[in-house]
Protein backbone atom coordinates (compact mmCIF):
# COMPACT_ATOMS: atom_id res chain seq x y z
CA UNK A 1 0.00 0.00 0.00
CA UNK A 2 1.44 3.28 -1.07
CA UNK A 3 -0.27 6.61 -1.25
CA UNK A 4 0.71 9.20 -3.82
CA UNK A 5 2.56 11.58 -1.57
CA UNK A 6 4.88 14.48 -2.11
CA UNK A 7 7.53 15.03 0.56
CA UNK A 8 7.84 18.67 1.63
CA UNK A 9 10.70 19.95 3.74
CA UNK A 10 9.82 22.61 6.28
CA UNK A 11 11.52 24.71 8.92
CA UNK A 12 9.40 23.27 11.70
CA UNK A 13 7.99 19.78 12.03
CA UNK A 14 4.41 20.57 12.93
CA UNK A 15 4.01 23.25 10.24
CA UNK A 16 5.46 20.82 7.76
CA UNK A 17 3.11 18.03 8.77
CA UNK A 18 0.15 20.39 8.54
CA UNK A 19 1.11 21.63 5.08
CA UNK A 20 1.86 18.14 3.75
CA UNK A 21 -1.27 16.50 5.12
CA UNK A 22 -3.45 19.29 3.74
CA UNK A 23 -1.73 19.14 0.33
CA UNK A 24 -2.32 15.43 0.31
CA UNK A 25 -6.08 15.94 0.52
CA UNK A 26 -6.05 18.61 -2.15
CA UNK A 27 -5.72 21.83 -0.13
CA UNK A 28 -2.95 23.59 -2.04
CA UNK A 29 -3.19 27.11 -0.67
CA UNK A 30 -1.78 26.60 2.80
CA UNK A 31 1.95 27.30 2.94
CA UNK A 32 4.17 26.86 5.97
CA UNK A 33 3.99 30.52 7.09
CA UNK A 34 0.21 30.55 6.63
CA UNK A 35 -0.20 27.40 8.73
CA UNK A 36 2.03 28.90 11.41
CA UNK A 37 0.16 32.22 11.46
CA UNK A 38 -3.38 30.84 11.25
CA UNK A 39 -2.43 28.36 13.97
CA UNK A 40 -1.08 31.28 16.10
CA UNK A 41 2.22 29.48 16.51
CA UNK A 42 4.32 32.31 17.93
CA UNK A 43 4.73 32.23 21.67
CA UNK A 44 7.18 32.48 24.51
CA UNK A 45 7.23 31.03 27.96
CA UNK A 46 9.79 30.33 30.64
CA UNK A 47 8.76 28.03 33.45
CA UNK A 48 11.38 28.42 36.18
CA UNK A 49 10.30 25.42 38.23
CA UNK A 50 10.16 22.93 35.38
CA UNK A 51 13.40 21.29 34.30
CA UNK A 52 14.13 19.82 30.88
CA UNK A 53 17.29 17.72 30.68
CA UNK A 54 18.29 19.29 34.00
CA UNK A 55 18.14 22.80 32.52
CA UNK A 56 15.48 25.50 32.41
CA UNK A 57 12.34 25.00 30.35
CA UNK A 58 11.64 27.50 27.58
CA UNK A 59 9.15 27.32 24.76
CA UNK A 60 9.07 29.54 21.72
CA UNK A 61 5.86 28.20 20.24
CA UNK A 62 2.42 27.06 21.30
CA UNK A 63 1.64 23.65 22.73
CA UNK A 64 2.41 20.85 20.29
CA UNK A 65 -0.61 19.84 18.25
CA UNK A 66 -2.33 23.22 18.36
CA UNK A 67 -1.01 24.56 15.05
CA UNK A 68 -2.48 21.63 13.14
CA UNK A 69 -5.72 21.70 15.09
CA UNK A 70 -6.32 25.43 14.71
CA UNK A 71 -5.41 25.58 11.04
CA UNK A 72 -7.77 22.73 10.20
CA UNK A 73 -10.53 24.24 12.30
CA UNK A 74 -10.15 27.61 10.60
CA UNK A 75 -10.56 25.89 7.24
CA UNK A 76 -13.50 23.80 8.42
CA UNK A 77 -11.68 20.51 7.87
CA UNK A 78 -12.54 17.64 10.19
CA UNK A 79 -9.59 16.06 11.97
CA UNK A 80 -9.47 12.56 13.36
CA UNK A 81 -7.08 12.15 16.27
CA UNK A 82 -6.44 9.05 18.32
CA UNK A 83 -4.25 7.83 21.15
CA UNK A 84 -3.73 4.25 22.19
CA UNK A 85 -3.13 2.22 25.25
CA UNK A 86 -2.08 -0.91 23.41
CA UNK A 87 0.76 -1.02 20.90
CA UNK A 88 -0.78 -3.68 18.67
CA UNK A 89 -4.01 -1.68 18.36
CA UNK A 90 -1.99 1.44 17.49
CA UNK A 91 -0.26 -0.38 14.67
CA UNK A 92 -3.48 -1.99 13.48
CA UNK A 93 -5.22 1.38 13.33
CA UNK A 94 -2.31 2.93 11.44
CA UNK A 95 -2.33 0.08 8.89
CA UNK A 96 -6.08 0.46 8.43
CA UNK A 97 -5.68 4.21 7.79
CA UNK A 98 -2.99 3.58 5.20
CA UNK A 99 -5.19 0.94 3.54
CA UNK A 100 -7.97 3.50 3.37
CA UNK A 101 -5.59 5.88 1.61
CA UNK A 102 -4.94 8.37 4.40
CA UNK A 103 -1.44 9.68 5.03
CA UNK A 104 -1.22 10.00 8.79
CA UNK A 105 0.62 12.38 11.13
CA UNK A 106 2.24 10.80 14.16
CA UNK A 107 3.61 12.36 17.33
CA UNK A 108 6.90 10.67 18.18
CA UNK A 109 9.86 10.87 20.53
CA UNK A 110 13.21 11.54 18.87
CA UNK A 111 15.46 9.52 21.19
CA UNK A 112 15.07 6.28 19.25
CA UNK A 113 14.59 7.84 15.81
CA UNK A 114 17.29 6.02 13.81
CA UNK A 115 17.77 8.49 10.96
CA UNK A 116 18.39 11.41 13.33
CA UNK A 117 22.02 12.23 14.05
CA UNK A 118 23.03 10.91 17.45
CA UNK A 119 23.84 14.41 18.72
CA UNK A 120 20.20 15.41 18.44
CA UNK A 121 18.66 12.40 20.12
CA UNK A 122 17.33 13.56 23.47
CA UNK A 123 14.19 12.39 25.20
CA UNK A 124 12.10 14.96 23.39
CA UNK A 125 8.60 13.77 22.60
CA UNK A 126 6.93 16.52 20.60
CA UNK A 127 8.29 15.70 17.18
CA UNK A 128 5.91 15.06 14.29
CA UNK A 129 6.25 13.02 11.14
CA UNK A 130 4.01 11.57 8.46
CA UNK A 131 3.57 7.90 7.61
CA UNK A 132 2.35 7.57 4.04
CA UNK A 133 2.71 3.92 3.20
CA UNK A 134 4.15 0.52 3.92
CA UNK A 135 6.50 -1.33 1.64
CA UNK A 136 7.79 -4.84 2.38
CA UNK A 137 7.14 -4.47 6.09
CA UNK A 138 8.77 -1.05 6.37
CA UNK A 139 6.83 2.15 6.91
CA UNK A 140 7.43 5.00 4.49
CA UNK A 141 8.05 8.10 6.53
CA UNK A 142 8.09 11.74 5.52
CA UNK A 143 9.80 13.76 8.23
CA UNK A 144 9.37 17.46 7.40
CA UNK A 145 12.73 18.54 8.74
CA UNK A 146 14.63 16.04 6.58
CA UNK A 147 15.48 16.71 2.96
CA UNK A 148 14.32 13.27 1.83
CA UNK A 149 11.74 10.72 2.97
CA UNK A 150 12.98 7.74 4.97
CA UNK A 151 11.69 4.37 6.15
CA UNK A 152 11.23 2.78 9.57
CA UNK A 153 10.70 -0.86 10.54
CA UNK A 154 7.57 -1.81 12.48
CA UNK A 155 9.59 -2.09 15.66
CA UNK A 156 11.34 1.25 15.17
CA UNK A 157 8.10 3.10 14.51
CA UNK A 158 6.38 1.47 17.47
CA UNK A 159 9.26 2.46 19.73
CA UNK A 160 9.17 6.14 18.78
CA UNK A 161 5.37 6.26 18.88
CA UNK A 162 5.42 4.87 22.38
CA UNK A 163 8.31 6.94 23.70
CA UNK A 164 8.01 7.67 27.41
CA UNK A 165 8.61 10.69 29.60
CA UNK A 166 7.24 14.24 29.47
CA UNK A 167 4.56 14.72 26.76
CA UNK A 168 4.61 10.98 25.98
CA UNK A 169 2.92 10.56 22.60
CA UNK A 170 1.03 7.37 23.55
CA UNK A 171 0.85 6.39 19.89
CA UNK A 172 -0.99 9.55 18.96
CA UNK A 173 -1.91 9.85 15.30
CA UNK A 174 -4.04 12.36 13.44
CA UNK A 175 -5.20 13.10 9.93
CA UNK A 176 -7.65 15.36 8.12
CA UNK A 177 -10.61 13.27 7.04
CA UNK A 178 -11.45 14.84 3.68
CA UNK A 179 -10.48 17.87 1.65
CA UNK A 180 -12.82 20.54 0.38
CA UNK A 181 -12.49 23.63 -1.77
CA UNK A 182 -10.92 26.45 0.22
CA UNK A 183 -11.97 29.98 -0.65
CA UNK A 184 -9.81 33.06 -0.14
CA UNK A 185 -12.54 34.32 2.14
CA UNK A 186 -11.97 31.39 4.48
CA UNK A 187 -8.23 32.03 4.55
CA UNK A 188 -8.79 35.74 5.26
CA UNK A 189 -10.97 34.82 8.23
CA UNK A 190 -8.33 32.36 9.40
CA UNK A 191 -5.63 35.01 9.18
CA UNK A 192 -7.67 37.48 11.18
CA UNK A 193 -8.51 34.91 13.83
CA UNK A 194 -4.91 33.66 13.95
CA UNK A 195 -3.50 37.13 14.46
CA UNK A 196 -5.97 38.12 17.15
CA UNK A 197 -5.38 34.86 19.03
CA UNK A 198 -1.65 35.48 18.83
CA UNK A 199 -2.12 38.98 20.23
CA UNK A 200 -3.97 37.43 23.15
CA UNK A 201 -1.24 34.84 23.76
CA UNK A 202 1.62 37.31 23.63
CA UNK A 203 0.08 40.34 25.35
CA UNK A 204 -2.79 39.29 27.55
CA UNK A 205 -1.93 36.10 29.42
CA UNK A 206 -1.88 37.04 33.10
CA UNK A 207 1.24 36.39 35.11
CA UNK A 208 4.90 37.09 34.37
CA UNK A 209 6.05 33.92 32.60
CA UNK A 210 4.15 33.84 29.31
CA UNK A 211 4.17 36.00 26.21
CA UNK A 212 5.99 39.33 26.01
CA UNK A 213 6.18 39.60 29.79
CA UNK A 214 7.82 36.16 29.81
CA UNK A 215 10.62 37.46 27.59
CA UNK A 216 11.09 40.45 29.89
CA UNK A 217 11.06 38.17 32.93
CA UNK A 218 13.71 35.90 31.38
CA UNK A 219 15.86 38.94 30.54
CA UNK A 220 15.77 40.15 34.13
CA UNK A 221 16.46 36.66 35.44
CA UNK A 222 19.49 36.17 33.20
CA UNK A 223 21.17 39.21 34.73
CA UNK A 224 21.06 37.44 38.09
CA UNK A 225 22.20 34.03 36.89
CA UNK A 226 25.91 34.72 37.18
CA UNK A 227 25.72 35.53 40.86
CA UNK A 228 23.05 33.07 41.82
CA UNK A 229 24.41 29.92 40.19
CA UNK A 230 27.98 30.59 39.12
CA UNK A 231 29.49 31.04 35.69
CA UNK A 232 29.51 27.39 34.66
CA UNK A 233 25.90 26.62 35.48
CA UNK A 234 24.76 29.94 33.99
CA UNK A 235 26.61 29.01 30.80
CA UNK A 236 24.76 25.69 30.70
CA UNK A 237 21.46 27.47 31.15
CA UNK A 238 22.23 29.89 28.33
CA UNK A 239 23.26 27.01 26.08
CA UNK A 240 19.90 25.43 26.82
CA UNK A 241 18.17 28.71 25.91
CA UNK A 242 19.99 28.81 22.59
CA UNK A 243 19.21 25.17 21.85
CA UNK A 244 15.54 25.71 22.60
CA UNK A 245 15.66 28.85 20.51
CA UNK A 246 17.46 27.75 17.41
CA UNK A 247 17.34 23.98 17.19
CA UNK A 248 15.19 22.01 14.83
CA UNK A 249 11.66 21.59 16.06
CA UNK A 250 11.78 24.76 18.14
CA UNK A 251 13.52 27.84 16.81
CA UNK A 252 12.83 31.21 18.46
CA UNK A 253 14.68 33.41 16.01
CA UNK A 254 13.50 31.16 13.20
CA UNK A 255 9.90 31.40 14.35
CA UNK A 256 10.06 35.21 14.21
CA UNK A 257 11.15 34.98 10.59
CA UNK A 258 8.35 32.54 9.79
CA UNK A 259 5.89 34.92 11.41
CA UNK A 260 7.30 37.81 9.37
CA UNK A 261 6.84 35.67 6.25
CA UNK A 262 3.30 34.94 7.36
CA UNK A 263 2.49 38.64 7.63
CA UNK A 264 3.80 39.18 4.11
CA UNK A 265 1.59 36.40 2.81
CA UNK A 266 -1.30 37.75 4.84
CA UNK A 267 -0.81 41.07 3.05
CA UNK A 268 -1.56 39.35 -0.25
CA UNK A 269 -4.97 38.36 1.14
CA UNK A 270 -5.73 41.49 3.18
CA UNK A 271 -3.83 44.46 1.75
CA UNK A 272 -3.19 46.62 4.78
CA UNK A 273 0.16 48.42 4.94
CA UNK A 274 0.43 47.76 8.66
CA UNK A 275 0.99 44.07 7.95
CA UNK A 276 4.06 44.86 5.84
CA UNK A 277 5.47 47.26 8.42
CA UNK A 278 5.04 44.78 11.24
CA UNK A 279 6.50 42.03 9.09
CA UNK A 280 9.67 44.12 8.94
CA UNK A 281 9.70 44.57 12.70
CA UNK A 282 9.40 40.81 13.22
CA UNK A 283 12.39 40.40 10.94
CA UNK A 284 14.23 42.79 13.25
CA UNK A 285 13.05 40.81 16.25
CA UNK A 286 14.36 37.59 14.68
CA UNK A 287 17.70 39.30 14.04
CA UNK A 288 17.81 40.43 17.66
CA UNK A 289 17.16 36.88 18.91
CA UNK A 290 20.10 35.76 16.84
CA UNK A 291 22.31 38.55 18.18
CA UNK A 292 21.34 37.44 21.66
CA UNK A 293 22.26 33.86 20.76
CA UNK A 294 25.71 35.02 19.62
CA UNK A 295 26.14 36.83 22.93
CA UNK A 296 25.08 33.67 24.81
CA UNK A 297 27.54 31.63 22.75
CA UNK A 298 30.29 33.99 23.85
CA UNK A 299 29.42 33.18 27.44
CA UNK A 300 29.09 29.41 27.20
CA UNK A 301 32.21 29.12 25.11
CA UNK A 302 34.13 31.11 27.70
CA UNK A 303 34.94 34.11 25.51
CA UNK A 304 32.80 36.39 27.67
CA UNK A 305 31.88 36.04 31.31
CA UNK A 306 31.73 39.31 33.22
CA UNK A 307 28.58 40.63 34.85
CA UNK A 308 28.46 43.29 32.11
CA UNK A 309 28.16 40.51 29.52
CA UNK A 310 25.22 38.99 31.37
CA UNK A 311 23.61 42.42 31.67
CA UNK A 312 24.03 42.90 27.94
CA UNK A 313 22.42 39.48 27.34
CA UNK A 314 19.48 40.40 29.55
CA UNK A 315 19.14 43.77 27.84
CA UNK A 316 18.84 42.09 24.44
CA UNK A 317 15.84 40.18 25.73
CA UNK A 318 14.30 43.31 27.23
CA UNK A 319 14.72 45.01 23.87
CA UNK A 320 13.07 42.08 22.10
CA UNK A 321 10.19 42.13 24.58
CA UNK A 322 9.58 45.81 23.93
CA UNK A 323 9.81 45.39 20.16
CA UNK A 324 7.39 42.44 20.08
CA UNK A 325 5.02 44.25 22.39
CA UNK A 326 4.92 47.24 20.03
CA UNK A 327 4.43 44.92 17.06
CA UNK A 328 1.47 43.09 18.55
CA UNK A 329 -0.06 46.36 19.75
CA UNK A 330 0.13 47.67 16.20
CA UNK A 331 -1.45 44.46 14.90
CA UNK A 332 -4.26 44.79 17.41
CA UNK A 333 -5.12 48.23 16.00
CA UNK A 334 -5.79 46.96 12.48
CA UNK A 335 -9.35 47.59 11.38
CA UNK A 336 -10.35 44.49 9.49
CA UNK A 337 -12.68 44.81 6.55
CA UNK A 338 -13.79 41.20 6.80
CA UNK B 1 17.88 37.96 8.11
CA UNK B 2 18.89 38.30 4.49
CA UNK B 3 19.18 35.30 2.25
CA UNK B 4 22.94 35.58 1.91
CA UNK B 5 23.32 35.85 5.70
CA UNK B 6 21.88 32.39 6.33
CA UNK B 7 24.71 30.63 8.15
CA UNK B 8 26.47 27.75 6.42
CA UNK B 9 28.68 26.33 9.16
CA UNK B 10 28.98 22.56 8.83
CA UNK B 11 27.53 20.92 11.95
CA UNK B 12 26.41 17.47 13.01
CA UNK B 13 22.97 17.85 11.43
CA UNK B 14 24.54 19.13 8.24
CA UNK B 15 25.95 15.66 7.60
CA UNK B 16 22.44 14.21 7.45
CA UNK B 17 20.23 16.99 6.17
CA UNK B 18 20.07 20.71 5.58
CA UNK B 19 17.60 22.88 7.41
CA UNK B 20 15.04 25.19 5.86
CA UNK B 21 15.42 28.82 6.95
CA UNK B 22 13.17 31.74 6.17
CA UNK B 23 15.06 34.78 4.93
CA UNK B 24 14.47 37.85 2.79
CA UNK B 25 15.66 38.32 -0.78
CA UNK B 26 16.96 41.57 -2.38
CA UNK B 27 13.50 43.15 -2.49
CA UNK B 28 12.75 42.27 1.14
CA UNK B 29 10.35 39.46 0.23
CA UNK B 30 10.55 36.24 2.24
CA UNK B 31 11.79 33.03 0.65
CA UNK B 32 13.39 29.89 2.00
CA UNK B 33 17.04 29.00 1.97
CA UNK B 34 18.79 25.81 3.05
CA UNK B 35 21.29 26.09 5.87
CA UNK B 36 24.08 23.66 6.70
CA UNK B 37 24.15 24.69 10.33
CA UNK B 38 25.23 27.52 12.55
CA UNK B 39 28.34 27.64 14.70
CA UNK B 40 26.43 29.18 17.62
CA UNK B 41 24.01 26.23 17.66
CA UNK B 42 26.74 23.66 17.32
CA UNK B 43 28.46 25.29 20.28
CA UNK B 44 25.34 25.06 22.42
CA UNK B 45 24.94 21.40 21.53
CA UNK B 46 28.61 20.71 22.34
CA UNK B 47 28.18 22.32 25.75
CA UNK B 48 25.17 20.11 26.43
CA UNK B 49 27.09 16.95 25.46
CA UNK B 50 30.11 17.94 27.53
CA UNK B 51 27.81 18.33 30.50
CA UNK B 52 26.35 14.89 29.83
CA UNK B 53 29.83 13.35 29.58
CA UNK B 54 30.73 14.89 32.95
CA UNK B 55 27.54 13.63 34.52
CA UNK B 56 28.14 10.11 33.18
CA UNK B 57 31.68 10.10 34.53
CA UNK B 58 30.49 11.37 37.91
CA UNK B 59 27.77 8.71 37.99
CA UNK B 60 30.28 5.97 37.19
CA UNK B 61 32.54 7.10 39.99
CA UNK B 62 29.61 7.16 42.36
CA UNK B 63 28.63 3.62 41.43
CA UNK B 64 32.19 2.38 41.89
CA UNK B 65 32.26 4.01 45.33
CA UNK B 66 29.10 2.02 46.13
CA UNK B 67 27.12 5.20 46.67
CA UNK B 68 24.60 4.39 43.97
CA UNK B 69 23.52 1.32 42.06
CA UNK B 70 24.62 0.75 38.43
CA UNK B 71 21.21 2.04 37.34
CA UNK B 72 22.41 5.61 37.91
CA UNK B 73 25.27 5.15 35.46
CA UNK B 74 23.07 3.70 32.72
CA UNK B 75 20.38 6.28 33.38
CA UNK B 76 22.81 9.14 32.79
CA UNK B 77 24.32 7.34 29.81
CA UNK B 78 20.91 7.05 28.17
CA UNK B 79 20.06 10.68 29.09
CA UNK B 80 17.13 9.47 31.18
CA UNK B 81 15.73 10.77 34.41
CA UNK B 82 13.73 8.77 36.93
CA UNK B 83 10.46 9.59 35.17
CA UNK B 84 11.62 8.43 31.75
CA UNK B 85 13.18 5.25 33.16
CA UNK B 86 10.03 4.49 35.12
CA UNK B 87 8.01 4.98 31.94
CA UNK B 88 10.09 2.57 29.88
CA UNK B 89 10.48 -0.13 32.54
CA UNK B 90 6.94 0.04 33.86
CA UNK B 91 8.12 0.46 37.45
CA UNK B 92 6.79 3.25 39.62
CA UNK B 93 9.06 6.25 40.11
CA UNK B 94 9.45 5.48 43.82
CA UNK B 95 10.53 1.96 42.93
CA UNK B 96 13.19 3.24 40.55
CA UNK B 97 14.44 5.66 43.20
CA UNK B 98 14.65 2.77 45.64
CA UNK B 99 16.49 0.60 43.14
CA UNK B 100 19.09 3.34 42.84
CA UNK B 101 20.35 2.32 46.29
CA UNK B 102 23.10 -0.32 46.01
CA UNK B 103 21.77 -2.40 48.91
CA UNK B 104 18.33 -2.66 47.32
CA UNK B 105 19.71 -3.20 43.82
CA UNK B 106 21.86 -6.16 44.89
CA UNK B 107 18.74 -7.99 46.06
CA UNK B 108 16.69 -7.43 42.89
CA UNK B 109 15.30 -10.51 41.20
CA UNK B 110 16.63 -11.68 37.85
CA UNK B 111 13.32 -10.69 36.24
CA UNK B 112 13.47 -7.12 37.43
CA UNK B 113 17.09 -6.83 36.38
CA UNK B 114 16.13 -8.10 32.93
CA UNK B 115 13.55 -5.34 32.64
CA UNK B 116 16.22 -2.74 33.27
CA UNK B 117 18.77 -4.46 31.06
CA UNK B 118 16.30 -4.56 28.19
CA UNK B 119 15.61 -0.82 28.39
CA UNK B 120 19.32 -0.02 28.57
CA UNK B 121 20.01 -2.50 25.75
CA UNK B 122 22.70 -4.39 27.66
CA UNK B 123 22.85 -7.87 29.19
CA UNK B 124 22.20 -8.41 32.88
CA UNK B 125 25.88 -9.20 33.34
CA UNK B 126 26.87 -5.90 31.74
CA UNK B 127 24.37 -4.12 33.92
CA UNK B 128 26.28 -5.24 36.97
CA UNK B 129 29.75 -4.71 35.57
CA UNK B 130 29.03 -1.32 33.88
CA UNK B 131 30.08 -2.67 30.51
CA UNK B 132 28.96 -0.65 27.53
CA UNK B 133 29.14 -1.70 23.92
CA UNK B 134 29.40 1.54 22.01
CA UNK B 135 28.24 0.03 18.72
CA UNK B 136 24.75 -0.62 20.08
CA UNK B 137 22.65 2.49 19.99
Amino acid sequence: MKIEFEHIQAAHCENGVTVSLLKNIGVQKITEPLAFGIGSGLFFTYIPLLKVNKGPAFAFRTMPGLIFKRTCRALGITVRRKRFRRKDKAQGYLDACLDAGHAVGCQVGVYYLPYFPKEYRFHFNAHNLIVYGKDQGRYLVSDPIMENPSTLSEHELERVRFARGVLAPRGQLYYPVAGKPITDELIRKGIRKGISRNIRDMLHIPGPIAGVSGIRFTGRRIKKWRNSMGLKQAGLYLAQLVRMQEEIGTGGGGFRYIYAAFLQEAYAYCPDEVLMEISASFTRSGDLWRTAAVQAAGIYKGRLGSQADFDQMGDYLLEIAELEKQSFMALSKITWTI
Amino acid sequence: MKKEEVPQDPGSLGKVTKEVCYATDESGKYTTELSQGWEVKTGALDVAWQDIAERVAAARAKVLRQEASPLLYFMELKLMDVGVLAGYTGFWKWQVRRHLRPAVFSKLSERKLRRYAEVFEVSVGDLNSLNVHEDRV
